[in-house]
Formats: C-alpha cells, structure tokens, sequence
C-alpha cells in the first residue's frame, strides 16, 4: 500500500501549495482592489491628470495604454504567428534553428530597461520618430515577439500529429492545411498566449519611459483625422500609459492626492486586464466554435 | 492543346498558395532574427566601448567592487568594479527561481493532472491576471509590505535581496506555471494511460512519467522565469535598497545590474565613461542570459536522449 | 529557395524601416517648415522639472495653439546630451551643464527658470531635529553611525543617498561634503521613492526638494537654520540649485517665445510656487557654476 500513501501525501502537498498560491493570488488582487476602488469615479475615469493639484483624473492615460496595446498587436502578432508557424511546421532541426531558437530566447530575456533604450536611441533619434505611440509599440513588439512567437509555437505543436496527416491526406497543401486545421484548432492556446502577453504590454512601463513619453498632451477625442497632431489617434503623439503614470505619480509627482491616484490607477488596470481577458476567452470559444466543427 | 498544356504546366493554386504562406513564415522569422542581431550589435558596441575606448581592464571590471565610474584610482583607472551587481543579480534570480519552482509546479500539475476543470475556470484567469499587474504596482507593494515585514522578522532596514526574492517570486510564478502547464499538456495522452494500465498511482504516473517527459519543458519555463527575474528592474529597484556593496547576508541592502542601470541611465551622459560602464552592465545581463539558455539546450538534448532510449 | 527567402526578407525589413522613417520625416519636416509663431519644442530632462515646464507649456499652448510642446523626463544627463546633440530644442537639468562631464557647456546657453531648496530629512522616530553642518557632513561620510551621538535616540543611522550623478546629489555633496567621499549606501533616483522609505525606515536619514517634504518625515535644520524658502533666497540656507532649461545657441522663433514665457511672472509668481520651487525673480543672491555665491 505504500506507493498509494505517497499518493496521498502528494495530492496533499499540491493541494496546499496550490491552495497557497490562491491565497497569495487572492491577497494581492484584494490588496490592490480594496486600497484603488474606493478611489475610482467617473470623474477619475473621465477627466485629465493634474500634475500638482488635487483632483485628477486618468482618462488619456487609460485611453493610451488601450490605444498602445492594440498597435502592438497589430504589429506583433502577424510577425509572431508567422515565426512560430515557422518553427512549429517549416524548421528543420538543425543548428540553424537552434540558433534562431536561441536568438529568440535571448530577445525575450532582455531587460525592458534596455529594450526601452535601444528604441530610444534607435526609433526616437536616429529614425526621428520621436516620443511617439509608435516607438512605444514597435518598443514593446520587441519584447512581445518572443513570448507570442513561443507560445504560438508550444500551441501548434500540441495539436496532435493525426490533424495534421488526416489534412494532407486529403489533399489539402501544406498552407491549407495549416491554416484550416491546425490554427483553428491551435487557438484557444494561441488566444492565452496573446492575453498574457497583453497583460505584459499594459503593465509595462520601463520600456515605454523612453519610447512613448511621460506625458500626455490633451488630445481632442472628435477628431478622427490620423494625422492632426490633437487627434486621438495619431500615432505619432507622445502618450503617457496608465502604468508609466502610476510610476511618475509615484515617484516624482507633488500633487497631493498620489497615493490615491496611484491606486486609483492600479485597480483600473487590473478591472480593465480583467476585462479583457474575459472577452477575449469569450470570442476565443467562439471562433474556435465557427472554425471547427466542434459544438 | 497549348492552354491545356499551361494549366497543366502552371502551378496550381494551391502550390502557389504553399509558396506564398512559406516565404511570409521566412519573412517573419528573418524580421526577428535581424532583430535580435540590431540589439545585440547595438549593445555590445556601446557595452564594449568601456573596454576599447575607455581603456578598463574586463577582467577587474568583473572581479572587483569598487564602482566609482566618476573617480579614478591611484593609478589612475577608472574604479568600475561589477562584482557586486553581478553577484547581486545571480542570487537573487536563483532564489526567486528556487523559491517559485515547486509552488509552479505543483500548480501546473494541479491544473492539468488533478482537476483540469477548476484549474481552467479558477487559475487559469487569476495567473493571466497576475502577469498584468504592472512590476510598478508589485515594487510598492514590496515597499509597504514587504519591507517592512523583513524589517521586523529579521531587523536591519528590510532592504535586501530577501526582499528582492520575494517581490522576483510572486512576478516570476505566472511566468513558470504557465508555460509548465504548456509542457505538461503537450505530454501525449497514452504516456499517462499506458503508465495507469500498468497499475500505477497517479502520483506515480505524475513523477515518473508525465514530469520526467516534460523536464525539457519546465527547464524552459524556469529559464523563462528566470530571464524575468534577471531583467526586472523596476519592482527590484524599489526593494533592494540600491546599495553597491558585495552583500554581506540576505538583508543588508545591495544592488543588482538591471536596479543600477535603471537608477543612473538618466543621469550620465551619452559617449563618456559612466554611460559606457552602465551599457556594460547590460551587455553582462545579456551575456549571462545567453549562458542560461545555453545550458537549458544542454540539459533539454539529454532530457530527450534519456526519454528516447 | 531557402537563400532567397532570407533576401527577401531582410529586402522587407528594409523596406519597413524606410517607409517608417519616411513618414517620420515628412512629418517633422512639414511642421518644422513654417518656423515664426507656429512650431514644434521638445523639452527633455530632468524628471523634477518635468511638472512645472510641463503645466507651463499647457497654459502657454492655450495663447499660442499653434506651437505644440512636449515635454519628457529622462534625466538631466538625457536632456543636456540631447539638447548638445541637437535632437530637441530644450534640455532640462538640475545641474548646471559646466559640472557634467562630456558636454560642452560653451554650446549651451543656460536659461534659469527656479530655485529649488533641498533639506536633510530624517525619519520621524529619530527624534533629531536640528544638525550642525559638520554632524551632517561626519553622517553622511559614515563617520557618525548612531543617533545617539547627535543627540537622539541610541539607534542606527541608515543614511539613502541620492543617485550618483543626479542634480540633488551633486548639490547637496556640494554644500555639505565640501569635496569629501560619501559612505556606500543605499541610493535611490526620486523624491517619491526617498519621501517613503524614509517614512518608513527607523534611523533613516536622507534629503528632499522642499516641495517632497510633509509632515510624515522630519526636515532638519542646519546650524539652527530653518529650511524655508526666505532662507534661501537669502543664501542662509545653502544647500539649493537652480533648475536649467538649455538651448543649443541662442533659443529661437518659438523656442524663444516659450522661454520668455517661463521668465514671466505668470509662470514665476504662480506655478513656481505651487510646484514648491522659488522663483528665480525673488533671489537676493546668485551662484556661478563653480558654487560660488555672490550678491545680486
């Protein structure tokens, strides 16, 4: 009976450890909520920072950070589908892609300090583009493309071996059959892996210092022309995201109310990452449901 | 004839279409690689211009501790001495990785061996949420909590590397469970049913088949966890304590590469010795993270020798 | 196959980069072009600074909707070797650009804008509230190690320094140390972070800009000085430094405008002092860039 006591045992201890990492999880969400709730309004929500009064508010920080990831994903995520279909499907194992492999880790264990460097120094002044979103996204597609092209590639890989020569014994080419089979069914995976990594892109702030700017210029929200300098949308204003501005209301800002700003700020962050992650499981389900013939 | 003789000839659709999904698979992971090749260019030249143009010797730059990059010494080089930082950073990625390790583990298994569902519908969404907390929120966090908790237990000023490993600890976990639970689900299903066939427990089944396949797998979400930690900054900075000093104990402040480069970057000035010694510093964290992966490759090559005998 | 593959990927990342920095440049072209009261100003810098030039710039934006300024931190080393390199219009430093090695202070023409005062603070436990200079200096060059010998209770002194080469450190080294080596400790990069631990850590001592100091942390006196802003003004209290906004030459066209702006006393008489600093207008005694102090 002895190896099914040490079952038991073991089924305790992850038990426990999982049960201790709940907790751990549980504190620090509660912590953050119950210290920010309080403090979010709508007028905290809706109205312009003020850098030494009290009584502002996070709305173009909030609306950059979305504004921020969505050009990230855009740009990261085509790159990263298309590498990690690469390596999942097209590389042969040899040194050449070990070495590819390897590069890719090595993007991926980057500081951001330094990432956030090198676009400084190379999108913000040698290509001129400024503090920029731009920069600030092409920023984090750096330190984003690892992680996605990686999980992209671990989710390709896990579909079974069986889709794949049921496809090409039906016929279908290589590229049909990898993005009529083995996407569709990749995506749920596919999906996490962009969650967590635009989890990674909304807190990061390090990176964005010096590549999209501490601050954020009011902008007009009625004007859709891209290419006024006051619109919303122009991607080549300086913004300010929601978790540089927790970092500069930390650190260097004298308004009175930091603390509940900062707060303020970080529940937001976490309600909004909620969100999305909720959404994003929800339209993951329903493509996959669309693509595939499960129910 | 002639037409049937083209279409015959011509490529079909589908192999055109073959060729076109193939070169943009190409094209992407040619963007990546020139990438990665324009950073590390880019930080070695500026990492190693301490070395060429300002003339300090690589060997005391990584065995000494004095790091004074504004003064020189008595015989007149500069005193940029690493070793502290470098220390700094090893232990305290180490122990964050040791510390997070078995709870990730235990929490992957948890997830995909023992009750998928509730793993999926309750950790899933809680571990994705922890990657957003902003490293920013975790530092002052660590700042009001946890400093102040070391403070107490163990006395001194609660700055320190104890402090670093445990903020590093709490930011790495998501990191290392998650791509732990991608290894162990891409265990393939009969490995587990073959191995309960055989009338094994499933902890049996769990230790010595399905973790035993996946060691390749959660070396890497290790490692990953640990280029985390490495490259951190923010949140470290605020609960290091920012001292370079060789560390004398788990709780006497001390400061790590990445803490160092975020405080002074700002400060020097682009081209003279303490930037370049700062880009060095880098170029170090660049370098230890290449000899991390490639000891994970080596260790990953003869996980799979031993699988495949 | 595979070789012209990588070609014609490295041809697209190429031409990637060329599109982007084409539109880039067309963009700073066709606001650069029409100079006179319309234009483009960046300020980068120091992150202390940050705030007022930045409210300033919003209030000035209103008159003048036609010049559009962004305002950046970085650090002072940031702003003074990018206003050098002539990336930006304006550098904004807490330092004066003679004392910073590797810029050439002879390029740059200094605009002082304000004074900001800085004061030793300890934590509130310490039960110190006055230091002669020669006690502070002995503190933080690690010769004193215990409050008890300054007067206070019998516990460690846990002195956090500022960042090397930050503008507060090189002012505050250069009132109090007058040349001597700080002792090796803990070192932090801003007034936020500084104001909490010292909050929070018994025996701590540390310095602020006046604007950081509240009534969670004790501000010292010097010599039985008080750190006030009168005392400043009067060079009484001697540990303060100007904040600088250089241009690379003469500040032109909009630049120009923009500083005039900062020199007035909208800007002087009421956002200066709402951000905690002095302005420059009610000093009764200047410093040169070497330190030396002299009647106005």
């Amino acid at each position: 009976m002895h190896p099914k006591r040490t079952d038991k045992i073991a089924t305790g201890i992850i038990y426990t450890v999982v049960f201790a990492v709940v907790a751990i999880l549980v504190f620090l969400i509660g912590y953050i909520l119950v210290n920010g709730v309080p403090d979010i309004n709508w007028h905290f929500l809706t109205s312009q920072a003020q850098s030494f009064s009290a009584g502002g508010g996070i709305r173009d920080q909030l609306f950059n950070s979305l504004y921020l990831l969505v050009l990230t994903l855009i740009i990261s995520f085509p790159i990263a589908m298309g590498a990690g279909i690469y390596l999942a499907e097209y590389a042969k194992d040899n040194w050449i892609t070990d070495i590819i492999r390897t590069s890719i880790e090595v993007l991926s264990s980057l500081p951001s300090v330094v990432v956030g460097l090198f676009g400084y120094l190379l999108l913000v002044n040698q290509l001129n583009m400024g503090f920029s979103i731009l920069s600030g996204a092409i920023a984090l597609t750096f330190f984003n493309l690892p992680l996605l092209t990686r999980n992209i590639e671990e989710s390709l890989n896990s579909v079974p071996g069986l889709q794949k020569e049921a496809g090409i014994s039906l016929g279908l080419s290589d590229w049909k059959t990898i993005t009529k089979i083995i996407v569709p069914e990749a995506l749920p995976g596919i999906l996490t892996g962009v969650i967590l990594s635009s989890g990674r892109v909304f807190g990061e702030a390090a990176a964005l210092i010096y590549t999209a700017g501490q601050s954020a210029p009011s902008v007009s929200y009625t004007n859709w022309n891209i290419f006024d300098p006051s619109s919303f949308l122009n991607p080549m204003r300086p913004a300010e995201t929601l978790a540089v501005h927790i970092w500069k209301v930390n650190t260097e800002a004298v308004t009175p109310d930091a603390h509940a700003i900062s707060s303020g700020s970080s529940a937001v962050l976490i309600i909004v990452i909620l969100i999305f992650n909720l959404g994003a499981r929800f339209i993951g389900n329903h493509i996959y449901k669309k693509m595939t013939a499960a129910k | 004839m002639d037409e049937i003789q083209r279409k015959l000839q011509q490529s079909s659709k589908a192999t055109r279409e073959d060729r076109l999904g193939r070169t943009i698979c190409y094209t992407c992971i040619g963007l990546i690689i020139m990438l990665v090749t324009c950073i590390l260019y880019f930080i070695a030249s500026k990492g190693i211009a301490t070395f060429t143009k300002d003339h300090v010797n690589v060997w005391q730059f990584i065995t000494t501790s004095n790091w004074e990059p504004g003064n020189m010494d008595s015989k007149g080089h500069p005193m940029v001495g690493a070793l502290p930082m470098i220390v700094t950073s090893f232990s305290v990625t180490l122990l964050a990785a040791l510390v997070a390790t078995p709870f990730a583990i235990g929490v992957a298994i948890f997830m995909t061996e023992i009750s998928a569902k509730r793993g999926a519908k309750l950790l899933q969404p809680v571990i994705e949420l922890l990657v957003g907390i902003p490293s920013v929120v975790y530092g002052f966090i660590g700042l009001s909590l946890i400093v102040p908790f070391i403070r107490h237990i163990f006395g001194g000023t609660g700055f320190g590397i104890l402090s670093g490993t445990l903020v590093l600890f709490v930011m790495v976990l998501p990191t290392i469970t998650s791509l732990t639970v991608d290894s162990l689900k891409a265990v393939p299903m009969h490995y587990r049913q073959a191995s309960l066939a055989l009338g094994a427990t499933r902890w049996q089944t769990i230790y010595k088949v399905i973790l035993r396949a996946a060691t390749p797998g959660i070396l890497t979400a290790i490692i990953f966890g640990m280029a985390r930690a490495f490259g951190e900054a923010l949140a470290v900075q605020m609960v290091i304590g920012n001292a370079i000093l060789m560390p004398k104990n788990l709780v006497s402040p001390a400061s790590t590469l990445t803490s160092k480069l975020t405080t002074d970057i700002g400060n020097t000035v682009m081209g003279t010795l303490p930037n370049d010694a700062l880009w060095s510093l880098a170029l170090i964290l660049l370098l230890m993270s290449l000899f991390f992966n490639m000891l994970v490759r080596f260790i990953g090559k003869r996980g799979n020798i031993k699988n495949a005998s | 196959m595979k070789k012209k593959n990588i070609i014609s990927a490295i041809l697209l990342f190429g031409a990637f980069i060329a599109v982007l920095t084409g539109c880039s440049n067309s963009k700073s072209s066709s606001s650069s072009s029409d100079s006179n009261a319309s234009g483009k100003i960046t300020a980068v810098g120091s992150t202390a600074l940050q705030p007022l030039v930045e409210k300033a710039a919003s209030n000035f934006q209103k008159d003048n909707s036609k010049i559009s300024i962004t305002v950046q931190g970085g650090g002072s080393g940031t702003g003074l070797s990018q206003v050098q390199d002539g990336s930006v219009a304006i550098g904004n430093s807490d330092i004066f650009a003679e004392s910073k090695d590797g810029i050439d202070a002879k390029k740059l023409v200094d605009h002082k804008v304000a004074v900001v005062g800085m004061a030793p603070v300890v934590n509130k436990e310490t039960g110190v509230k006055n230091l002669t200079m020669d006690q502070l200096k002995k503190i933080f060059t690690g010769k004193i190690t215990n409050w008890k010998d300054v007067g206070g209770k019998d516990q460690e002194i846990t002195v956090v320094n500022r960042a090397e080469g930050s503008g507060t450190r090189a002012t505050f080294e250069d009132a109090v140390l007058g040349g001597d080596k700080a002792v090796k400790s803990q070192e932090q990069d801003s007034n936020g972070t500084v104001q909490k631990i010292v909050e929070s850590t018994p025996g701590a001592i540390s310095y602020l800009a006046f604007s950081y100091i509240n009534d969670k942390v004790q501000a010292v006196s010097i010599n039985d000085v008080k750190p006030t802003d009168a005392n400043v003004e009067t060079n009484d209290w001697p540990i303060w430094s100007y904040e600088h906004m250089y241009t690379k030459g003469e500040a032109k066209d909009a630049t120009a405008k923009f500083l005039k702006y900062m020199d007035s006393s909208a800007v002087q008489k009421d956002l200066v002092g709402k951000m905690g600093y002095i302005s420059i207008h009610d000093m009764k005694v200047q410093k040169d860039a070497k330190g030396t102090v002299s009647n106005k």
